[in-house]
């Protein structure tokens, strides 16, 4: 029996046609993170290679920065806001679960009646957008999508812990993804470890606050109850993050059919100049791959890092349109996503 | 053929040295990593891994951070490499 059901009637293939990118206006040196935690800006440096990052003020709210971001990738793309029939948001810190702070988003730029919704996958979760976007667009579901990257992770800092209290930063990175001739997107090597769930998390849940069981709640010096903060072994993160990663990022390379030799642009997830540096040695990357390093103005802004880290290299000009860069998301899950893709 | 203890250490000097820049003469038994080496809790997770391929030995992160001396590392390796 012949099917009744008429497939959708997508684009031969997927492209990213823009970028944009949006950073709070407040800058945090490591003397301001000193304030709260016994270390020196040299120790900072030399742990993480963080010397700045931006943290929000009051105004630069999760849709605020999203819309901004947003805004220019489709300005980047060439295209008009109605034109964009998905929209994808990539966050985890978003403190409003219900509703999806896509439809929002999608609104406040003018994008008529899109799909709209939220993903959590850490900070692979840009990688995971990138990936349904492609499907949508290939399969016919929308022809033009958003992927958002947007994090306050300084609302999820706890600024007393010296381990981690300089690692997150704010901000929002977005691209669109259209309709190609030919191929631009590489398959995905995307995959989770739960059973290392508990290496990064969130330390309290927020129904633990409902509960009230007061002996399982952060408790600030002065007694008050704090904000969940996102905590970390940093050993185990780092081990994972520098050579499980570079197994996921070369595999991303094999499936795309990518040497390293024709390699233009590696951006990794920032999380930390060490792990940057690692993974360099590690994949063996020849000397002509730009390497994103925006984690030392930036810091770790989970979900936001990547597309601000392509956002950068392109407005700097190290990288430019049409390069072909490795991006390789991985964090809290553990989840991760690596693909080769052109640049916009 | 499994490594004897002075091999050990020997082949630890050289990743050390490698991996952190410290000459290898310096990496005695008696050292501590993160005192007497400079090596911080990052570059000894690359110390470790390194060791595990050399010494064809698994080190979990929970034994990372027991091996506070060279001695430490060489004992745990000679006791768990196949």
């Amino acid at each position: 029996m012949t099917s009744k059901i008429k497939p959708g009637k997508g684009a031969p293939y997927a492209r990213i046609t823009g970028v944009g990118g949006y950073r709070p206006t407040r800058v945090v040196p490591n003397e301001e993170i000193l304030k709260h935690i016994d270390s020196s800006d040299e120790w900072i440096r030399s742990r993480s290679g963080i010397a700045t990052r931006h943290w929000a003020g009051p105004e630069e709210t999760v849709a605020v920065m999203a819309v901004e971001a947003a805004g220019k990738a489709i300005a980047d793309a060439g295209l008009d806001p109605e034109q964009i029939g998905g929209v994808i948001v990539a966050t985890v810190s978003h403190f409003k679960q219900t509703p999806a702070i896509a439809t929002e988003i999608a609104h406040k730029l003018g994008a008529g009646k899109p799909a709209a919704f939220d993903i959590n996958a850490g900070c692979a979760a840009f990688g995971y957008g990138l990936t349904l976007a492609k499907g949508m667009v290939t399969e016919g579901s929308a022809e033009h999508v958003l992927v958002i990257g947007v994090e306050r992770l300084s609302d999820l800092t706890d600024v007393t812990d010296r381990s981690t209290a300089f690692l997150f930063g704010d901000g929002a990175g977005a691209v669109v993804v259209g309709p190609s001739q030919e191929p631009a997107m590489g398959p995905s090597v995307w995959g989770s470890e739960g059973d290392k769930s508990d290496v990064i998390s969130q330390t309290v849940p927020w129904d633990g606050y409902r509960v009230g069981d007061v002996g399982q709640l952060p408790v600030g010096a002065d007694g008050e109850l704090k904000f969940p903060a996102i905590r970390q072994e940093g050993q185990a993160v780092f081990r994972w993050a520098v050579f499980e990663m570079a197994k996921v990022a070369q595999q991303a390379l094999d499936a795309a059919g990518v040497s390293p030799a024709d390699l233009d642009v590696f951006i990794p997830h920032q999380a930390n100049m060490r792990i940057i540096d690692s993974m360099v040695k590690t994949l063996k990357l020849p000397e002509h791959v730009t390497v994103a390093r925006d984690v030392e103005t930036t810091g770790n802004t989970s979900a936001a890092s990547i597309p601000l880290a392509m956002e950068r290299l392109l407005a700097t000009g190290q990288a430019k349109s049409g390069d072909t860069a490795l991006v390789i998301g991985f964090g809290a899950g553990l989840a991760y996503a690596a693909t080769v893709v052109t640049l916009p | 053929m499994a490594a004897t203890q002075e091999e050990i250490v020997a082949g630890l000097a050289e990743i050390v040295n490698e991996i952190a820049g410290i000459p290898a003469e310096d990496v005695q038994l008696d050292k501590s990593f993160t005192d007497d080496l400079d090596v911080d809790s990052l570059s000894m997770v690359e110390v470790v891994v390194a060791a595990e391929e050399r010494f064809d030995v698994k080190i979990p992160d929970d034994d990372v951070k027991n091996l506070k001396t060279v001695g430490d590392a060489a004992d745990y390796i000679l006791k768990h490499q196949a």
